[in-house]
């Protein structure tokens, strides 16, 4: 028997309120896996920087096995696994561990690739009026690294939104997992699935749009950007 | 220059590029109180790593420099402090391109110096006005010319009332029409007793303005002379060899 559209159900589940704290979650998971794997990750993209093995071969350690391995693979880890030598965490907690270093990891190269590339005579420059280093990164570096970071660090955002889904499988009641807890009410696969689908589409498409303004507010001293001006 | 305060002084510089490649071999050079010092020479003669040396931005191996008697290299020297009293201008330019000709002349002030928001843009207004430039004081660098780049970069530099000024190659990524606005400011200051160390092939500037030429090749400094000796009667076979080559035309 086909069963065919149902708008009823396809409107009962975008006015859904349980689906929509589904939502928030999602987007609460995002917004701290981006604050936290920002701290995480400038903290590593400067350890890698460093001169000294022993502070450069941890962090590219640290990166190359959370980047090596799958996302899924370290929740379990952390979540199901970890217990057994009697370190305990709660599904929130393992989430948002799991989520903060993973892409703590992934940040950290996209910071260093930022980093990079400000020229060395800006560093020179800086430094030449007197500044200290730290004063360096703060008002030379970090501002020039952060307009090249944009569009990259954008496009995390956009991918953490759906990767909080893997969250589900420990259980986390984020958008993906509600949308699965609630199939067995009417089994309307179809009508369900699209609506988170649609809910993942909107938030990444208002990202979108803020994105684009944050990019024309850090590139307002360079002008447009085209590929035939030097 | 025998009765001058001295500014800076080199006392045999050494300096590798890893274990095998010298770029300085013995240099010693004094710089007095207003003097202005050229350096010239063939391109990978070591100018430019020299003058860099004064403000510790490329270390050195062996020797002593001095900055108004504070060792450069010295183990408990503040060096923002010390590079903070040297002013430098380079071939780049290097403004900060995301901040405002304004905030470019007034970071290192507010920041390195401790002035007050007022105070800073007070100097900086009478250092863009001095460089011909207070119009563009709203501006991002990208918006000028290479030529007034270096000049609101010589004004950066100046914003910090420098005990010196070092200069390395300050025109040669200019157009040919913008080195003169350049030169004009130079020598300008030149004229208000500033001490500067000025890399550069403007031989021009050196023999309008120059107490002396220093002439290196291959690291070491092979001839130093007041700018009429030099010019017109060099000491050494290459520097005669460099004068023939660049003053052919």
């Amino acid at each position: 028997m086909v069963k065919g559209w149902n708008w009823d159900g396809f409107f009962d589940y975008l006015t859904n309120y349980y689906l929509f704290e589904g939502a928030l979650v999602t987007l609460g998971l995002t917004v701290f896996a981006m604050t936290a794997g920002l701290a995480i990750g400038f903290a590593l993209a400067l350890m890698r920087m460093s001169k000294h093995k022993f502070i450069s071969a941890p962090a590219v350690f640290y990166i190359w096995v959370f980047r090596g391995t799958p996302l899924l693979v370290q929740l379990i880890i952390i979540y199901t696994g970890l217990p057994q030598l009697g370190i305990k965490f709660t599904v929130l907690q393992s989430v948002l561990i799991g989520l903060a270093m993973c892409e703590g990891a992934y940040l950290a190269e996209i910071l260093r690739a930022g980093i990079s590339a400000v020229p060395a005579g800006q560093i020179n420059a800086a430094r030449a009026i007197g500044m200290k280093e730290s004063q360096v990164m703060r008002y030379v570096i970090a501002p020039q690294a952060l307009r090249i970071v944009i569009p990259p660090l954008g496009n995390s955002v956009n991918s953490v939104l759906k990767t909080t889904s893997i969250a589900s499988i420990i259980s986390m009641e984020e958008l993906l997992r509600r949308t699965q807890v609630l199939i067995q009410e009417r089994f309307l696969v179809l009508e369900l699935f699209i609506v988170a689908a649609l809910y993942y589409l909107a938030m990444t498409t208002i990202w979108d749009l803020i994105q684009r303004r944050i990019e024309a507010r850090f590139g307002k001293a360079y002008g447009p950007m085209s590929i035939d001006k030097q | 220059m025998t009765d001058r305060e001295t500014v800076i002084e080199m006392q045999d510089v050494n300096k590798w590029y890893g274990e095998s490649f010298q770029v300085l071999k013995n240099c010693s050079l004094t710089v007095g109180k207003g003097e202005v010092v050229v350096i010239c020479g063939p391109s990978g003669s070591g100018k430019s790593t020299l003058v860099k040396c004064v403000n510790a931005l490329e270390p050195i191996q062996q020797g002593t420099i001095t900055v108004t008697g504070v060792e450069v290299n010295g183990a408990k020297t503040d060096l923002p402090k010390l590079r903070a009293r040297v002013g430098m201008v380079f071939q780049s330019f290097e403004l900060f391109p995301h901040m405002t000709i304004m905030e470019n002349l007034c970071i290192g002030q507010r920041k390195v110096l401790g002035r007050s928001d007022d105070e800073a843009e007070a100097k900086a207004t009478m250092l863009l006005e001095r460089v011909g430039l207070l119009a563009q004081a709203q501006k991002y660098p990208g918006q000028l010319s290479g030529g007034q780049q270096q000049r609101v970069a010589i004004a950066r530099a100046l914003a910090m009332d420098p005990v010196a000024m070092l200069f390395d190659e300050p025109t040669s990524a200019l157009d040919p029409e913008m080195i003169n606005e350049v030169l004009d400011v130079m020598v300008a200051l030149t004229q208000e007793g500033m001490t500067m160390m000025v890399v550069t092939h403007e031989m021009g500037f050196a023999r309008k303005v120059a107490d002396r030429i220093v002439f290196m090749d291959e690291g070491e400094i092979v001839e130093i002379g007041d700018r009429g000796t030099f010019f017109d009667d060099p000491k050494t076979e290459r520097a005669k060899s460099f004068l023939s080559k660049i003053l052919a035309h």
